[in-house]
């Protein structure tokens, strides 16, 4: 099983998000960085396939050559090699991303090391597209199904569950596959100090992508919402409150 | 949100939520203040701050005498609060040197009372036995370290404080905005939900207390910078053990890191990787930080070589592939140019106050003395060393600080001799003396800012001249000899045998003028003020337990001006205190940089001066322990007869901008006497030692009084002054220790060589106990050095006064050795020149 | 035209649906133009709701197969429906299906797609305003291709009928499809046999956070959502504390809720909680701290320690149904 993990590098943002002079990027001057936490669980989900099926779990990503760090931590999360696809570090268009991935992936398959399994995370935590998998497979002709959070590899097919209300939709799909996976899918390992220590020695294949010229969703800005605090009405202190409670529930709410 | 009014006015405004904001609030309490209102930006119970994510461990042991009795009285209200858990703590040594190093930390140990024991390899992997025993070669065992729950603590202190009086009141999420001061006075603090007036504002903002202090025009020398701390979990020997810890902290400091268990984790913090220092500016808010503001992402690449070193110390439970990196932060900590706290009244801002604490371990305490300090104006504990006034006119820039943050980083868990010069930022102060202190090759060290020549080179040759009378004080250990020269014993013989220079010594230098400026100075000094015009006097300045603030001499100029003269490592604090007290008629301006200070002592002294001044400079003319305006040269100069170092002369005062001309003129005029520049090793240490001069933060502090340090011959006088009633009942009781001169019998150690102690070392009996007074206080040298005129190694002591007794023997311990040491005198008689025939020749 | 995707539950329109139509009529009132949407599965009944909504005519898919969830058949069956009668935009819920049939979609036509949209003004290109950060965080961008894609974002929207509801004509439209096509599908259902309301459903969600101290003490809030018929829910806190499974996880990561009243428990509010919590109608928070960001957020709210509060009412509530 050669099982290709692909994830972001994003801003690691606080309760609030401060925007550059010009609107166009998060002011990540004193931010750290990471992947979305979606991904995680993706490479979490590669790593234990492997583990159990043997073959070989890759980390890929798109972006700068800082996102190198974010590569590493997947290695050092056991991912066994890291690609970067490199880039000025502009964002790329979900179509241009799926675009140099999906070519990453054939050339891949031309020099005989092709994946069995793509996994994506459902959508990235920042732009929030919703479609680099879907583009990523409707380009190779694999099949592929999103939102998912129970994945299992059995028999040359994958089994994956989407949540859905009192119990879950379960597809099969003939390998080789692509899912994208939300969190909650397992629960992401912290990596053990050899494994970082080694993560930061080994090294990660730079390729650099075409970007195909895009129409696209353009940019214009972007703006943080207003938030207003409501008028809240203060029911009481400590357990006193709670003839108040009642009586609000009862009477005002009425869902009692 | 709040429905809670910030108050138009409070009493006392403490800025900060942290350990120490919640400390200085409760003991505030406790001693009665009843209007208190607190202010956080953050919320409750952590408002972001380091408090919130120290590594909360407590290991007492420290060569700070401040640091080690704050650490234990922190540790002390930590368990009263039910909020520390003994775990023990082991130091591990990696090398033979930090081994001699522990040797010399037992000692500081004995000195400040607190348990210590050097443990072999075995002995470590009997209580540590996850440690990889081959590494290491032995450690220093502190049984009573522990941990602590600082957060809860400030839980319990706020708390106390509401309990304590009904006049306290926090508001956590409330930004200070602006400090206004009027007239030298603090007046309100404004911030995001109004302006609040005080009397009294306290910036206890951790390492935001600059910011804070930059609003009131002030500065607070202190910045943030990284403490690299990662936690690494699950640990399956930690899950069998109770409760947060169950295994000694281990400090492995040959690495500058540390691993403690914290629940089923170990942190792995360090002070190894490259200084990260931070700017204010730069910490995200609250409400931007993923994490806290405090807590920014771990810097990796820093980290590596932590991480391998870490694995080498404890691979039986880091290298289990199981246990993950669970929590990995750039923590943040101040730092400041020192390493020691930044606390206290500011100068130039009556009613502003500092109290800024850099380790969990000593924060308790910290609010409790700066609450001491501000309701009856002295702490319990000596707190000179991190009186934020010590950066006075110097030392507070941006890029001073982070220099010196940045090097003292590097000597958190460092082997620092005590003498030990920064490399970083200096050339700051410099006297106008100083290119031609660089021509004759000196050794410069700083204090207070000051580049002061220490020794020169060019003085080599009196080594070789004096090397006979020199035979036997020589040092031949490397650590005795570090930042030492032999050449100040040479000179220190030429000063005595011909004359010598010294210059400029940093002084703080201080005028007073007013209508009642005699009042003043008498409600200021244990010496009386109202002296003749032209008359010094050396005083001691008291706090009102009587003991000592300063101590320092001053000189009459006219009906209404005085000059205040003091050591330039006090200089700020000192005038902080002149100024705090001095009522609106009366003016104290700093001089300390517009004058300069020229030195001529020694038997030729007088026939130097006498050449090149206008003025008849005869013992007649110009008595001893007076002063006045004569002309050197082309120099219109004042000059007061007195002497440090013991010697006929004068300490001559000019203009900054015509020292240069004052020291050719001097120089020239010496020529035929072989005059001598001389550095500070003579003039603050052979030199002073052999009369037995004391010298405040080392003899002089606040513990102990006047008479206990043998300064009483000023007797009661009839005027008031700070500090009297207990100046007065100390002369009238038994003294529980007096200060003594003792001298090294014997120098040789085990090992044959020669060994010479630099302070701070225990005082035994002969049976090898320190000797405590009846107040608990324990004996140490307060200074050494090496006196070549009477031809021992001199040390100043507190001794118990039962034991006090002109040649009793006693012993000094110095790397886990004992010395045999005589008590040479008891009080201040001077070992050299007892009757100060000199002085007055 | 706007066409739109319309997902329901045996003829009931999924309420991020009716929030999508709120969009999409706007889109179709600048354009001037009317509102048909696709529907899979049986759509009997759902003429006279969507009605009420503005929907002009219904396509209801009709091919053997395809009432149960493809993605690909359903964004192929959709595709050819679009060449058919060529709308100006094509407008999904801001659902796991909406998104992906839609996202399918643009990749076959290889045009772009803006997920979670909040407005919407048409021109050559469209200006569109949504959500980054799972809401945290507002983009305007410039949407081109033909046709417009879009999602509605969710919990955002008004559920509004139109000012003059229509009677939408119901017709059936037969897609070319290849067992390809079919090859993603539902193979089945898998009940869960966790007990409780889904917090999708309930009317009322009660959540514990970091608060809450311990799994144990979460006992106090099953019973109080037990009392009250709700569904029990956490911050993401909690469950990385392991308190919770992560099912449980109201927030950008976990699930965005819309119950009537939400009750979130010694949670301080922080934005990416809120995200999954604005929904809710009400919010009425138990927190020690009066300054907490979640008070702001709130309708009602008790200071005070849950521990202290909770089991109080819950004795209260268990007096009451006795």
């Amino acid at each position: 099983m050669n099982v290709l993990a692909c994830l972001k590098r994003v801003p690691n943002t606080g309760a609030k998000i401060v925007l550059t002079e010009d609107q166009q990027e998060i002011d990540t001057t004193n931010l750290g960085f990471t992947m979305s936490p979606h991904e995680e669980c993706a490479v979490e989900e590669a790593v234990q396939i492997v583990e159990e099926h043997g073959g070989s779990a890759t980390a890929l990503t798109l972006g700068s050559a800082e996102a190198t760090e974010q590569v590493r931590t997947a290695i050092a999360m056991q991912a066994d090699e890291g690609v970067l696809l490199e880039t000025d570090g502009e964002e790329w268009s979900p179509r241009n991303t799926a675009g140099a991935i999906a070519e990453f992936v054939r050339d891949r398959q031309e020099d005989g090391g092709g994946f069995d399994l793509l996994l994506f995370g459902n959508e990235s935590a920042d732009a929030g597209n919703y479609q680099v998998g879907v583009r990523v497979a409707r380009e190779l002709g694999l099949p592929i199904v999103t939102s998912i959070k129970s994945l299992s590899v059995e028999d040359g097919a994958v089994v994956a569950e989407r949540e859905i209300p009192r119990g879950s939709e379960v597809y099969e799909l003939d390998l080789p596959a692509v899912v994208a996976v939300k969190e909650g899918l397992n629960e992401p390992r912290y990596a053990s100090m050899r494994a970082r220590m080694q993560a930061r020695r080994q090294e990660v294949e730079h390729v650099t992508p075409e970007r195909r010229t895009d129409a696209g969703l353009k940019k214009i800005r972007l703006e943080s919402p207003e938030t207003e605090d409501s008028e809240t009405e203060i029911l009481g202190h400590g357990p006193e409150a709670v003839p108040e409670i009642v009586r609000v529930l009862e009477d005002e709410l009425e869902v009692i | 949100m709040s429905s809670t009014e910030l108050p138009s006015s409070a009493r006392t405004v403490v800025l900060g939520a942290g350990i120490v904001g919640n400390s200085l609030v409760y003991h505030l309490s406790r001693l009665g203040r009843d209007d208190i209102v607190q202010i956080d930006k953050g919320p409750l119970p952590d408002p972001g701050g380091s408090t919130g994510h120290a590594s909360n461990f407590l290991m007492p042991l420290e060569h700070s005498k401040e640091m080690a009795f704050l650490t234990d009285d922190s540790i002390a209200q930590y368990d009263e609060m039910g909020q520390f858990t003994l775990s023990e703590g082991i130091e591990v040594a990696r090398t033979e040197e930090r081994l001699k190093e522990m040797k010399r930390q037992l000692g500081s140990a004995r000195s400040w009372g607190q348990e210590g024991r050097i443990i072999g390899p075995e002995e470590v992997k009997e209580k540590v036995p996850f440690i990889n025993g081959e590494v290491i070669k032995g450690g220093l065992y502190q049984p009573n370290a522990g941990t602590c729950d600082p957060l809860r603590a400030g839980e319990i202190m706020r708390e106390r404080t509401e309990e304590n009086t009904d006049g306290y009141q926090i508001f956590p999420n409330t930004e200070v905005l602006d400090l206004h001061v009027e007239g030298g006075e603090i007046q309100a603090v404004e911030t995001d939900r109004g302006t609040i007036e005080a009397d009294e504002v306290v910036i206890a903002a951790g390492l935001w207390s600059n910011k804070l202090a930059k609003m009131a025009d002030k500065r607070i020398p202190l910045t943030p910078a990284v403490h690299q701390l990662i936690s690494v979990g699950p640990i399956d020997r930690f899950e069998e053990k109770e409760g947060e810890i169950g295994y000694p902290i281990v400090r492995d400091v040959d690495t500058q890191m540390y691993e403690r268990m914290h629940g089923n984790d170990l942190e792995v913090g360090s002070y190894q990787h490259r200084p990260i220092i931070y700017d204010i500016d730069e910490i995200l808010s609250i409400d931007e930080a993923p994490l806290s503001p405090t807590q920014p992402p771990l810097t990796e690449d820093a980290f590596d070589q932590s991480m391998q070193d870490a694995l080498e110390l404890m691979p039986e439970i880091l290298d289990d592939p199981g246990a993950g990196i669970r929590h990995e932060i750039d923590g943040l900590l101040s730092v400041t140019p020192d390493g020691m706290p930044t606390v206290g009244p500011m100068d130039g801002v009556d009613g502003l106050w500092a109290c800024s604490a850099i380790w969990i371990k000593e924060a308790p305490a910290f609010g409790k003395n700066v609450a001491q300090w501000m309701v009856r104006g002295y702490p319990d504990v000596d707190l000179h060393a991190s009186n934020v006034n010590r950066f006075h006119n110097y030392g507070t820039s941006d890029t001073f600080i982070k220099n010196r943050g940045a090097e003292g980083y590097k000597k958190i868990y460092g082997i620092v001799h005590p003498a030990e010069q920064w490399q970083t930022s200096r050339e700051v102060r410099t006297s106008p003396f100083y290119s031609r202190q660089q021509d004759l090759d000196a050794r410069f060290f700083e204090t207070g800012g000051w580049e002061r020549p220490r020794w020169y080179k060019s003085n080599e040759d009196l080594v070789r001249k004096y090397h006979d009378e020199l035979e036997g004080l020589f040092r031949a250990d490397e650590w005795d000899q570090r930042w030492w020269s032999p050449t100040i014993l040479g000179e220190h013989l030429h000063m005595r045998d011909h004359v010598a220079m010294v210059g400029d010594m940093g002084f703080g230098k201080f005028d007073v003028y007013g209508a009642d400026a005699v009042e003043f100075m008498e409600k200021m000094h244990v010496g009386r003020a109202d002296v003749d015009v032209g008359k010094t006097v050396y005083t001691p300045v008291l706090a009102e337990n009587g003991g000592f603030v300063s101590d320092l001499t001053f000189a009459r100029l006219g009906e209404n001006h005085y000059r205040i003269i003091t050591g330039g490592s006090v200089a700020g604090s000192d005038l902080q205190w002149y100024r705090s007290n001095a009522p609106d008629s009366v003016t104290v301006v700093d001089k300390s940089e517009a004058l300069c200070t020229l030195g001529v002592w020694g038997p030729d002294a007088r026939n130097v001066v006498d050449s090149v001044t206008e003025e008849d400079m005869s013992d007649e003319a110009f008595p001893p322990y007076t002063a006045q305006h004569i002309t050197i040269g082309e120099v219109d100069a004042w000059a007061m007869r007195l002497s440090y170092v013991g010697e006929l002369g004068w300490e001559i005062y000019v203009p900054a901008a015509q020292g240069g001309s004052l020291w050719d003129t001097i120089a020239e005029a010496g020529e035929e006497y072989d005059i001598r520049p001389v550095g500070m090793g003579v003039y603050g240490a052979t030199g002073r030692m052999e009369k037995g001069y004391r010298l405040f933060g080392h003899e002089l502090e606040v513990e102990y009084n006047p008479s206990e340090a043998g300064l009483t011959f000023h007797g009661t006088k009839d005027a008031d002054f700070i500090g009297k009633d207990a100046y007065v009942e100390a002369l009238e009781e038994d003294d529980a220790a007096k200060l003594c001169t003792l001298t090294v019998d014997d120098h040789t150690s085990s090992d044959g060589t020669r060994r010479f102690m630099l302070g701070e070392e225990p005082i035994l009996d002969q049976d090898g106990n320190v000797l405590i007074d009846d107040e608990g206080r324990r004996s140490y040298v307060t200074s050494a050095a090496t006196g070549p005129s009477v031809g021992k190694h001199i040390l100043l002591a507190y001794i118990p006064s039962e034991r006090a007794q002109e040649g009793n023997q006693l012993q000094v311990e110095y790397f886990d050795e004992t010395y045999p040491v005589t008590i040479e005198v008891v009080g201040s008689r001077p070992l050299f020149d007892p009757n100060n025939q000199r002085i007055r020749s | 035209m706007v066409l739109i995707f319309v997902e329901h539950d045996g003829g009931k329109p999924a309420d991020s649906s009716l929030e999508m139509l709120t969009l999409a009529r706007d889109v179709a009132d600048q354009l001037d133009a009317p509102v048909e949407a696709a529907v899979f599965g049986d759509g009997e009944g759902l003429a006279d709701e969507l009605g009420q909504f503005g929907v002009e005519a219904i396509h209801v898919v009709d091919y053997d197969g395809v009432e149960t969830y493809a993605p690909i058949a359903w964004a192929e069956s959709l595709d050819q429906l679009a060449s058919a009668v060529e709308p100006e935009a094509v407008v999904a819920p801001g659902s796991e299906r909406g998104h992906e049939v839609l996202a399918h979609l643009g990749a076959s036509r290889d045009i772009p797609m803006a997920a979670n949209c909040l407005d919407v003004t048409v021109g050559d290109a469209y200006e569109v305003e949504r959500q980054r950060w799972g809401g945290t965080l507002l983009e305007h961008a410039r949407l081109s291709g033909d046709p417009k894609l879009l999602t509605a974002a969710k919990n955002e929207l008004t559920v509004a009928p139109a000012a003059e509801s229509a009677e939408p004509a119901v017709e059936p439209f037969t897609p070319e499809l290849t067992d390809d096509d079919l090859a993603v599908r539902i193979d089945r259902i898998e009940e869960s046999d966790e007990e409780g309301i889904p917090l999708g459903e309930a009317r009322i969600v009660v959540s514990g956070g970091r608060g809450v101290g311990s799994a144990e003490d979460f006992d106090q809030l099953e019973e109080l959502a037990d009392l009250l018929d709700a569904a029990v829910g956490a911050s993401r806190a909690a469950v990385n504390e392991g308190w919770r499974s992560h099912d449980d996880q109201v927030g950008q990561t976990g699930a965005k809720i819309s119950p009537t009243l939400y009750i979130p428990c010694g949670i301080s509010g922080a934005v990416q909680h809120m995200v999954g919590a604005k929904g809710s109608e009400y919010i009425l928070p138990i927190n020690t701290d009066p300054e907490a960001a979640i008070i702001g957020h709130a309708d009602y709210a008790v200071i005070g320690d849950l521990h202290e509060v909770v089991p109080e009412l819950n004795e209260t509530l268990r007096e009451r149904s006795d």
